[in-house]
C-alpha cells in the first residue's frame, strides 16, 4: 500500500496545562480544523481512527460534526504506541477502498486530569501486581529501569540524555504553540531534581491538555485539496517476544525494544531506508525512549544513539539528522505523539517553525510499549 | 500520619500459588509440565509449547542485580514516606527476571551483578512480597 493514501489536513488545539474545555471539545475543534485545513467538510468524511485510550467514541463525533455516515471506524491501543498505527489503519482503510476520507485524533486532558497512575486502588490485579506492590508505579520508573540497563551495558549517560533534551527545547523556542520555550542550558537540566534515578525532570515528557487531528484520502482526491499531499509511504506495528505493557523486563533482551521489530517492517513495507531520511519524529516520552529509537531504526548501531544525540545530530541548525524540531513531548506537549506525526506533515509541506529541506520523514510512536510507526513522504 | 494502604497482588488464577507460597516465604516459579520451560510472571500458557499443564516449583532464591531505579517524589500516596527508595530487577539463577526491593544496601552503593538472596517483606496480614538482600 505504498503511497495508497495522503495526509491533506491537520489540525490542533493550543496545548496548556488547563485548558478548560472538557476532551470532547476539544477533539472537535481539532477535527474540524484538520477539515478545514483540507478544504473538506465533515459530509466528506466516512472513516475515523482513534487511540483506543480516547475517551470520546466516533459516534459521539459523528453526529456533532454531522458525519452522514461511518463506513469504518477503529481503534488503536497502548496509549503513546498508538498514533502512527491510527494514521496506518486509517491509510490501509482507503488503500482497501472501505473508506474514502478518514479521520484521525487524539484529545487528552492530561495536564488538567491528573495522573492515571495515581489513581490505582490497594488491589492490582492483572501484569500490574508483577511490579506496582514494589513501588513501579510510574511510567518514568518503568522506562528509568530501561535507561539504567542501557547505561550498563552500552556506557550511555546522563550527558547524552541532557543533549536530547536540550536539543527539543531548543526546537521549542521557535514554535509559538510549545508550552517550554526558555531555553534550557546544561546547568538547568543537571540542577534539575530526580525524579526517577537515572532520569531527572527535563527528561519528562510534559502534563499537557490539548487535541490533535489529521485527515487523510486517496491519492487522486488529494490533488485537488488546499494543501499540499503528504503520502503514507509505509507503516508498521510491532510487538516483540515476551511484551508487556511497558514494565518490559521479562523478554529475552529489553533493549531488543518492540521498535526494532517494527523498522524491519518499516523498512521493508516503505522501500526505503534510515539513510534516505531527512528528518525523524521520535516518541519521546522520556528522553532515552529517543537514544533507544534512534538505534531500534538503525540510524545508529546498538549503543551509539547516546553519542550520537551528543555529537548535536538531532539539533534542526546544522544537525545530520534533525529530530523532534517541534520540541517534542519533552517541550512543546505531551499529547500521546500525536503532535510529532503532525509536526512531520508540517517538515514536508515546509511550515515547520524549524524548517528542514526534506524529502522523506520518519515518525514513531511509543517504543516502550507495543509499538508503531511511519515513513511520510511529499507528493511528486 | 500513617501511610494510605500500600498495593498489594489481588492474584488471578495463574499467579495465585506463587503469591500463596510467597505468604509461606517460599519463592516458587511458574514451570510448564510439558516442557519444562520456566516462565515468570505467570500466564496460563507455555509460550515454547503451548502446554497448559504446569507446576510451581522452589526456586534457588538466588541472582544478580540486573538493573535498578530510585524514586524520588511525587510518588503514589503509600510510598511517599519512603522516598527516595529502589526498586530492583533481579535475574534469577534460573534465568528469568522479577521485580523487587533492595534492603541493607544504601542506594548509591547498588551495583550491577550484585549477587543476591530472596527475603520477604511481610506488607500485610497474609500478604509478603519477596524482597532481596546481599548474599
Amino acid at each position: 500500500m505504498r503511497d495508497a493514501a495522503a495526509i491533506v489536513g491537520i489540525g490542533q488545539t493550543e496545548f496548556s496545562k488547563n485548558i478548560g474545555r472538557p476532551e470532547q471539545a476539544i477533539a472537535l475543534e481539532a477535527i474540524k480544523a484538520a477539515l478545514d485545513d483540507a478544504g473538506l467538510s465533515p459530509k466528506d468524511v466516512d472513516g475515523t481512527v482513534k487511540y483506543s485510550l480516547e475517551n470520546t467514541f466516533e459516534h459521539d463525533i459523528a453526529r456533532n460534526l454531522g458525519i452522514p455516515n461511518l463506513r469504518y471506524f477503529g481503534d488503536v491501543a497502548y496509549g503513546g504506541g498508538a498514533g502512527c498505527g491510527a494514521v496506518g489503519h486509517a491509510a490501509m482503510a482507503i488503500a482497501t477502498g472501505t473508506a474514502e476520507t478518514v479521520v484521525v485524533w487524539r484529545a487528552r486532558n492530561r495536564g488538567s486530569g491528573g495522573r492515571p497512575w495515581a489513581s490505582k486502588s490497594n488491589r492490582i490485579g492483572g501484569e500490574l501486581q508483577w511490579y506496582l506492590p514494589w513501588g513501579l508505579s510510574r511510567p518514568v520508573d518503568q522506562i528509568a529501569m530501561l535507561a539504567r540497563r542501557h547505561m550498563i551495558e552500552y556506557g550511555s549517560t546522563d550527558e547524552h540524555l541532557a543533549a536530547v533534551a536540550m536539543a527539543f527545547r531548543e526546537h521549542a523556542q521557535n514554535n509559538p504553540a510549545a508550552m517550554m520555550r526558555k531555553p534550557m542550558t546544561r546547568e538547568d537540566y543537571f540542577d534539575a531534581r530526580f525524579v526517577s534515578e537515572p532520569l531527572r525532570l527535563f527528561d519528562c515528557c510534559l502534563e499537557s491538555d490539548g487535541a490533535l487531528a489529521v485527515v487523510l484520502t486517496t491519492p487522486e482526491r488529494a490533488r485537488d485539496m488546499r494543501q499540499p499531499a503528504v503520502l503514507v509511504r509505509g507503516f508498521s506495528q510491532g510487538i516483540g517476544p515476551d511484551h508487556m505493557v511497558m514494565a518490559n523486563y521479562f523478554t529475552p533482551d529489553p533493549l531488543d525494544s518492540p521498535g526494532a521489530y517494527a523498522a524491519k517492517d518499516l523498512w521493508n513495507a516503505s522501500g526505503v531506508g534510515p539513510e534516505d531520511i531527512d528528518c525523524v519524529q521520535l516518541y519521546d516520552a522520556f528522553s532515552p525512549l529517543v537514544v533507544i529509537s534512534l538505534e531500534a531504526f538503525g540510524f545508529c548501531k546498538p549503543g551509539e544513539g547516546g553519542p550520537f544525540a551528543a555529537s548535536g545530530a538531532l539539533r534542526a541548525q546544522g544537525g545530520s539528522l534533525p529530530c523532534n524540531t517541534s520540541g517534542g513531548s519533552l517541550s512543546e506537549a505531551y499529547v500521546h505523539g500525536m503532535n510529532l506525526i503532525l509536526e512531520g506533515v508540517r517538515q514536508l509541506r515546509g511550515t515547520s517553525t524549524n524548517p528542514v529541506a526534506c524529502e522523506t520523514v520518519m515518525v514513531s510512536s511509543g517504543n516502550g510499549v507495543p509499538t508503531s510507526s511511519l515513513v511520510l513522504r511529499k507528493a511528486a | 500520619m500513617s501511610s494510605p494502604p500500600r498495593p498489594v497482588p489481588d492474584p488471578d488464577i495463574s499467579g495465585a500459588p506463587f503469591w500463596e507460597a510467597a505468604a509461606r516465604h517460599e519463592l516458587v516459579l511458574q514451570t510448564c509440565a510439558s516442557c519444562g520451560t520456566i516462565r515468570h510472571p505467570p500466564r496460563p500458557m507455555c509460550p515454547a509449547c503451548n502446554s497448559m499443564e504446569y507446576t510451581f516449583e522452589q526456586a534457588s532464591g538466588r541472582g544478580r542485580i540486573w538493573s535498578w531505579v530510585i524514586a524520588h517524589a511525587p510518588v503514589l500516596p503509600s510510598f511517599a514516606q519512603k522516598v527516595p527508595y529502589n526498586v530492583v530487577v533481579v535475574e534469577l539463577d534460573e534465568g528469568v527476571r522479577m521485580v523487587g526491593n533492595l534492603f541493607d544496601v544504601d542506594n548509591d552503593a547498588i551495583e550491577e551483578g550484585m549477587p543476591v538472596t530472596v527475603d520477604f517483606d511481610d506488607v500485610e496480614e497474609g500478604v509478603s512480597l519477596p524482597v532481596w538482600r546481599p548474599q
